[in-house]
């Protein structure tokens, strides 16, 4: 390497890295003069809204901004809340821990990846938060994430949403089923081995949790008492019984939802979210009527086809479900989809005549939650986190762009002042940076390509 | 018995009714020709296949049936330039695609042949306007020839809407993808493989041009050429007298492209994909090579590019000079072509030139002007009315006339609609003993 090129080189890495360590200044903000999408209380017109330290400080019109405070004028823009993807898998090295068909102790919390380009597309696309999931090769997956999307933050733990409700992921039908039943001749290679090993393993965890308090007990009067042997997989299956753990189910046709219901009624869990969920239109009033709250669905905009369990689909399915009483978001399950869906409500208003709240909903306050995180995101209120997305058109509008994104009080997207290259690490060395093709949409590529490894394939699972 | 007939149809769900009267009259319907002005309140007539009248001032005939199109808008059927619709219906069955071919050489195969006009998503697709696609085969390097088809009729035949192109997929030098592990050595000799088996295939294909054409100028003197189908296939590519869609997608590998189309003295030739076309925009206008240019819905492919670059390809194409057709490279979901065309003219391409992008340049460029891609009398009755701008989302498609075909206004997705919303019986459980 010739000095220049050392040189060069050199002040790429501390520029990039200089940038890279320096979260943008200040949670004081003060967006003035917009068009005001709260979601939950209306529409406001010339509207100005005072973010201090991170929390939105109050909502009206000419608020003066206090000193120190980044002032940004919205005149003629629109503003709701960040968007929350409530089914994402950017911004990690890891989808898939598709070994068993249990691996609830695995967590893609463990392998978050702050430089992936991912994170800073979904800003460009109003994505404020995301839930990033494990992927769907096992009924009980990995531990899932809730992240907010703080680009140039280069510690992993600064995505992290603190204070967000642990999730986990689970799987029905075609997936589990190839990668292990088919894949490996391990049970399940069917609905029926799907129910099965969810029973099992819950009535294990059951049984765990029994010897556990068994130990507690004796202990208090038996100094020399023995405890049950640990195991990391049923202590968070026993958080899953108990409700600390959330439920994400990756799902499709409505009979394995319908299992899944009963066997969560069986061992008294009320909280469940099926994800994808194509065919939730069919027993959506079963789903409205499940335990206290309802069960929930996140669900595509249009995605079908690309699979048999998702052929009986309609783009009708959040409208229907939405009808019916069930919490319904739209999400994404693709780096390429969660850049716009803004544009993804807008459709599931076009299919069923949604109002705007309505349909803004399913990409703010409903994923909101779906995640358990309603009282901090997804609609702007005072006391709520500083995470908005301004856009140059109503968001619900194909023409709408969106313009500045920000996460607690802090500008993360400023489409005219950020470069044009964003990355946070480049190799010096590299020749050129890789094109890579957009392949169309990650079920369906994983699918053709009979040549794949069970752990390709299943890293693809997503 | 009607009844049962007419649930029938509905439950395949795959049948447009012809259009009973001969003549209809869409009337007080702003017309948007593309060729033409646009007529602001106006009036259409079509008999059977064919537009017969078009203007503010156009006497209704007595047997036309009369549609009111008052508030609305009529357009041309969109023409996506990049599907699989027909060959594909479950896209992880096997058994239901029939796109790809064995073999990286089979330029004879013929998406037409495949084309299965009960696909259930070809009612999902021409309800969202798209009424003309281009369905393409996948396989290899020379996977067959793709059909531009009306999205109705009882048989392929009846769709086939007049060209039919030998599809090239151009050796790609780069990465297959985020999962391709392969060494740099060895994606470079890969590359040097599939660009020197291209080089061969077409040698050999000139070669049988030349006996091909010998032994046609004098039958009698000489033997018939052996019969080598794939290279007989491409013998109307050779001689100029059909088109051959080039499959391209990064930079370097359109230069190439660019540059082997020259050396071989291609006459009649379209590139399709252009994921990164804006690199070297110039290059593709300098060349006067037709792009048919899609997914816009799309990242851009490299992580140092912007982020809306993809979503900006078409108009910086159309910006330096390039036509620019849009395609959705979709099958399931090319009803989404009018938001493809939509984030185009977002990010920079104008209106005008994103609806040209789906009707006349795509018309043109496959040669069917004549008929498809604009508003005119003489033309094919092919059009749909919505109730506003198309590429807006919360537009509405009201009607859609495929060859004067009155087009049922569902699809899989609408029954179902209308069969689950309102649920009966709603919610009654069945207790197990």
């Amino acid at each position: 390497m010739n000095t220049r090129i050392a040189i060069l080189a050199l002040l790429l890495i501390t520029s990039t890295a200089a940038r890279a360590q320096q979260a943008p200044p200040s949670g004081d903000i003060l967006v003035q003069n917009a068009t005001v999408l709260t979601i939950t209380q209306g529409t406001l017109t010339s509207a100005d809204i005072l973010i201090l330290d991170g929390k939105i400080a109050a909502l009206g019109e000419e608020i003066s901004p206090p000193e120190g405070a980044t002032v940004i004028d919205a005149t003629g823009l629109y503003v709701m809340p960040g968007i929350i993807d409530a089914h994402s898998h950017i911004g990690v090295s890891n989808v898939n821990e598709p070994t068993a068909p249990v691996t609830a102790q695995v967590s893609v919390g463990d392998v978050l990846n702050p430089y992936s380009v991912s994170i800073y597309r979904a800003l460009a696309g109003g994505v404020t938060t995301s839930h990033v999931m494990h992927g769907s090769a096992n009924v009980i997956g990995g531990q899932n994430e809730t992240i907010k999307h703080r680009w140039g933050m280069t510690d992993p733990a600064a995505l992290r949403m603190a204070g967000a409700p642990r999730t986990i992921k689970f799987a029905l039908g075609e997936n589990p089923t190839r990668v292990h039943g088919r894949g490996n001749s391990v049970r399940p290679a069917s609905r029926m081995g799907v129910e099965y090993v969810l029973r099992e393993t819950f009535s294990k965890a059951e049984r765990y949790r029994e010897s556990w308090k068994r130990y507690e007990g004796e202990i208090r009067t038996d100094a020399r008492a023995i405890p049950p042997p640990y195991n990391g997989q049923l202590e968070v299956i026993t958080d899953i019984l108990t409700g600390d753990i959330l439920i994400h189910c990756h799902s499709y046709r409505a009979d394995e939802i319908l299992m899944l219901l009963d066997v969560l009624e069986d061992f008294g869990v009320d909280r469940v979210t099926f994800q994808h969920v194509n065919e939730g239109f069919k027993i959506a009033p079963e789903l409205a009527a499940f335990g206290k709250h309802g069960a929930a669905a996140s669900v595509f905009a249009d995605w079908w086809a690309y699979k048999f369990e998702v052929y009986y689909s309609t783009a009708y399915n959040a409208a229907i479900l939405a009808r019916n009483g069930v919490l319904t978001s739209i999400n994404s399950d693709s780096g390429e989809l969660n850049r716009h869906l803004y544009h993804e409500a807008a459709k599931s208003q076009k299919y069923g005549d949604l109002s705007d709240d309505e349909a803004l909903a399913l990409i703010t306050i409903n994923p909101a939650k779906q995640l358990g995180i309603e009282d901090r995101v997804g609609s702007i209120e005072v006391g709520k986190d500083g995470d908005l997305a301004l856009f140059t058109a109503h968001p619900l509008s194909i023409y709408a762009i969106p313009q500045t994104t920000i996460i607690d009080g802090r500008v993360y997207f400023d489409r005219d002042r950020d470069p044009d290259d964003v990355r946070l690490q480049v190799d010096p060395e590299a020749a050129v940076d890789i094109a890579v093709l957009h392949e169309k949409h990650d079920h369906q590529a994983c699918l053709e390509d009979g040549s794949l490894t069970v752990y390709d394939l299943a890293q693809e699972l997503e | 018995m009607m009844a049962f007939f007419f649930s029938l149809i509905l439950a395949t769900g795959l049948v447009a009714t012809p259009a009973p009267d001969s003549v209809i009259a869409l009337t007080n319907a702003r017309i948007v020709t593309v060729t033409g002005d646009t007529i602001e309140r106006g009036t259409l007539v079509m008999d059977r296949d064919v537009i017969v009248a078009l203007g503010p001032d156009v006497a209704i005939p007595q047997s036309a049936r009369v549609i009111d199109c008052t508030g609305l808008t009529i357009y041309p059927g969109l023409i996506d330039s990049g599907t699989q619709i027909g060959l594909v219906e479950v896209g992880s069955l096997a058994e239901t695609r029939d796109g790809s071919e064995l073999g990286d050489l089979s330029p004879q195969m013929k998406a037409l042949t495949a084309v299965n006009p009960n696909g259930v998503a070809i009612p999902v697709t021409r309800i969202s306007g798209v009424t003309t696609v281009l369905t393409e085969p996948s396989g290899g390097m020379l996977p067959g020839q793709a059909a531009l088809i009306n999205l109705h009729g009882y048989t392929p035949m009846q769709m086939y809407a007049g060209f039919e192109g030998v599809a090239l997929r151009f050796p790609r030098t780069g990465r297959r993808g985020r999962f391709d592990r392969r060494s740099d050595e060895d994606v470079q000799k890969a590359a040097d493989k599939a660009q020197k088996k291209l080089d061969d295939t077409w040698d050999g294909g000139e070669l049988y041009h030349r006996i091909d054409s010998t032994y046609r100028a004098a039958p009698e003197q000489g033997r018939r050429p052996e019969y080598v189908p794939s290279m007989a296939a491409l013998l109307p590519v050779i001689r100029g007298k059909q088109t051959l869609i080039i499959y391209v997608d990064t930079a370097k590998d359109i230069e190439a492209a660019i540059k082997w189309v020259e050396e071989r003295k291609i006459q009649k030739v379209v590139f399709s994909g252009l994921a990164e076309g804006w690199r070297v925009a110039d290059k593709l206008a300098a060349a006067n090579i037709p792009c048919l240019v899609g997914p816009v819905l799309s990242v851009p492919t490299r992580s140092s590019d912007r982020y809306d670059k993809a979503y900006a390809n078409a108009s910086l194409l159309h910006e330096a000079g390039v036509t620019v057709a849009l395609r959705s490279d979709d099958t399931a979901n090319a009803r989404n072509l009018p938001y493809h065309a939509g984030f185009a003219a977002t990010y920079g391409l104008e209106k005008e030139a994103a609806l040209r992008a789906v009707t006349t340049v795509p018309a043109e460029i496959f040669g069917v002007a004549d008929r498809l891609g604009s508003l005119e009398v003489g033309k094919e009755a092919t059009l749909f009315v919505a109730d506003g701008d198309p590429f807006e989302t919360r537009t509405r498609i009201h009607h859609v006339f495929i060859a004067g075909y009155d087009i049922p206004m569902e699809s899989r997705h609408t029954r179902l609609y209308d069969e689950f919303l309102s649920r009966d019986p709603a919610l009654k459980k069945h207790e197990r003993n």
